[in-house]
């Protein structure tokens, strides 16, 4: 029988780090409620410090929970910490590698960890190696991998134990485009299998690549909640005119482009403008339209961009500054 | 739901952290042929080079080498000990971020404690077996009861082994190994390892005998030396509660401190 409950459910869950020395209380996690569903793709967004960490360590069983309630696999974290890690895969944000032992080694005594017998482990790791493309590296120390090998070695070893949910701290943090793609392109295959994932990430394109739904983190608390679309939809408009100016006008245009009816609006109901150190955004619902105000207010910028919005600029709309500082 | 019994486990999770580091050793035996380094440079310029001048220790009618022979054996099964929970767990902990990653499977913190002690009793066990094959070779074995220091050896490893693990969760930074040195290195000098306790004032032997290093020595050199009593016991119950007690405050520490 199929179990309805969902995976993981929070409710009003909170981590709060005691006051140490000079260092104030810290509310890491400040009451936030969520329920994930099997097969689903599951992404915590929001900038460093956010408490998204935190949240990931809670469900994975290797961070006492402050407060509320926190239910994982149907099972309570505090007492069956070894019984929710058994069915748990779980990258952290840095890799921490075996590097004392080889590439195969690493996954061989990871699944020794999970109490699986040597020739299980032995078929597994070489399906696992296939996966994430180190087959030839089988041999090798984890020290003379590339960073998205180690990336994948990472990944491979999460799934040794066939894990009913996989959780992934900023999974490509730190990684090139091309190796961000072919971890994306393997998470997606993993989705594609039916595996639940969690994943926290300020990346707003692997959000929404990757996630089925998200949830916007800020200071401890959820501050909005949907699929990317959704999100979009709601808190930005069809499009942004992204503006730079030269250095010396860029203070009087932005002044003039905040009291003018782009940002009150005028025709265009959902219109704002927004300051960035470096730009100024327009969220309009015709970018061409909101460039001819532009013109006929006689500003000339020095470069005028058109797009789509996109899940920067919901998170911008949301919490007033961007993901990545 | 079944729910599993969590104490049985323990043991057997713990033994991942011990293939773990045979892992290690298959590849290289350096590590622990270097742990014997020491004792036999102890053994020959003290044991042997001093020994020359010194003859015997009176009361006991073996050559001094045979005398300070078992004592080094003490001193190497504390040293392979404690170097691995101190030193070793430390690096793995700060450095490499081992057990970063043990967190997340089923094993808990109390399996790690358990995992690394355990193997450092096997390698405390290990590196006297080649001592005392260096000692037997050598002529020093006296009496067959040596064959005791064994069993001693693992007791020994144990109490240095959980001890190192328990300062281990108090220390800083690297330069903090300085303090512990402070400590080791005056007893190893001090604690009847190279003459015998009847040496120091009524006044100052109970300060030696308060030291786990006077025990383990005790509990070596006496068999080894062919004298077998009940006092033994007296040692056994030192280490074993010395060790247990360490075992105790590392696991409480340490679980403090990785599960945040």
């Amino acid at each position: 029988m199929v179990s309805t409950h969902p995976l993981v459910e929070a409710r009003d869950l909170t981590k709060v780090y005691p006051a140490r020395g000079s260092t104030p209380e810290f509310r890491a996690v400040d009451g936030i409620d969520f329920a994930l569903e099997r097969g689903e793709s599951f992404g915590l967004l929001g900038p460093n410090g956010a408490g998204k960490s935190t949240t990931m360590r809670m469900i994975a069983a290797t961070s006492p929970i402050s407060g509320g309630s926190l239910r994982v696999l149907g099972m309570d974290p505090m007492k069956q910490g070894p019984e929710i890690r058994a069915r748990l895969g779980v990258v952290t944000q840095d890799d921490h590698l075996d590097n004392e032992l080889t590439v195969r080694e690493n996954l061989h005594i990871y699944g020794r960890y999970f109490g699986l017998p040597r020739a299980v482990i032995r078929e597994r790791a070489t399906r696992l190696l296939d996966f994430a493309q180190l087959q030839e590296k089988a041999g090798d120390q984890v020290e003379t991998l590339s960073g998205g090998m180690r990336r994948r070695l990472t990944i491979a070893r999460s799934l040794i134990n066939e894990p009913d949910i996989l959780l992934l701290d900023e999974p490509t943090t730190g990684l090139d485009p091309q190796a961000r793609h072919i971890l994306w392109d393997r998470l997606f295959q993993l989705k594609q299998q039916g595996v639940t994932l969690i994943l926290t990430t300020h990346y707003m394109d692997e959000a929404e690549q990757l996630c089925d739904r998200l949830v916007v983190v800020d200071h401890g608390r959820i501050v909005a909640q949907g699929s990317p679309q959704e999100l979009i939809h709601r808190y930005a408009t069809r499009e942004v005119l992204e503006l730079r100016f030269r250095l010396d006008e860029r203070d009087t245009a932005a002044e003039k482009l905040r009291t003018s009816v782009l940002a009150t609006g005028g025709t265009d109901a959902e219109g704002r403008v927004e300051l960035l150190p470096d730009r100024v955004l327009v969220y309009t619902a015709d970018g061409e339209a909101a460039l001819a105000t532009v013109h006929a207010m006689s500003l000339t910028p020095l470069t005028a961009l058109v797009r789509r919005a996109t899940l920067e600029d919901v998170f911008l709309k949301l919490t007033g500054r961007s993901l990545i500082e | 739901m079944t729910t599993v019994a969590v104490p049985a486990w323990t043991r057997r999770r713990a033994l991942a952290l011990i293939e773990r580091n045979f892992m290690i050793y298959r590849r290289s035996v350096t590590p622990l042929l270097n742990a014997l380094v020491e004792p036999i440079l102890y053994l020959l310029s003290i044991g042997v080079g001093v020994g020359m001048l010194v003859g015997t220790v009176p009361g006991v009618d073996v050559p001094y080498a045979a005398y300070v022979g078992p004592a080094i054996l003490a001193t190497t099964a504390m040293n392979t000990a404690f170097n691995q929970t101190s030193f070793g767990v430390f690096i793995r902990m700060r450095v490499e971020k081992t057990y970063e990653a043990i967190l997340p499977t089923p094993l808990s913190v109390t399996d790690i404690a358990v995992g690394e002690v355990t193997s450092a009793m096997i390698n405390g066990l290990l590196t006297s077996i080649g001592f005392l094959t260096l000692m037997a070779v050598g002529g020093l074995v006296t009496s067959a009861w040596v064959l005791l220091a064994l069993p001693a050896s693992l007791l020994i490893s144990y109490a240095f082994a959980a001890g190192g693990l328990a300062v281990t969760t108090y220390l800083r930074d690297f330069p903090d190994f300085q303090y512990i040195q402070l400590f080791m290195l005056p007893m190893y000098l001090f604690a009847t390892t190279f003459y015998p306790l009847s040496v120091y004032p009524e006044a100052v032997r109970p300060l030696i005998q308060a030291l786990p290093l006077y025990h383990s020595i005790e509990l070596v050199r006496e068999p080894a030396l062919g004298h077998l009593s009940w006092d033994l016991l007296i040692p056994v119950a030192y280490l074993l509660a010395f060790g247990s007690v360490a075992m105790y405050v590392a696991t409480r520490r340490m679980t403090r401190a990785m599960l945040r």
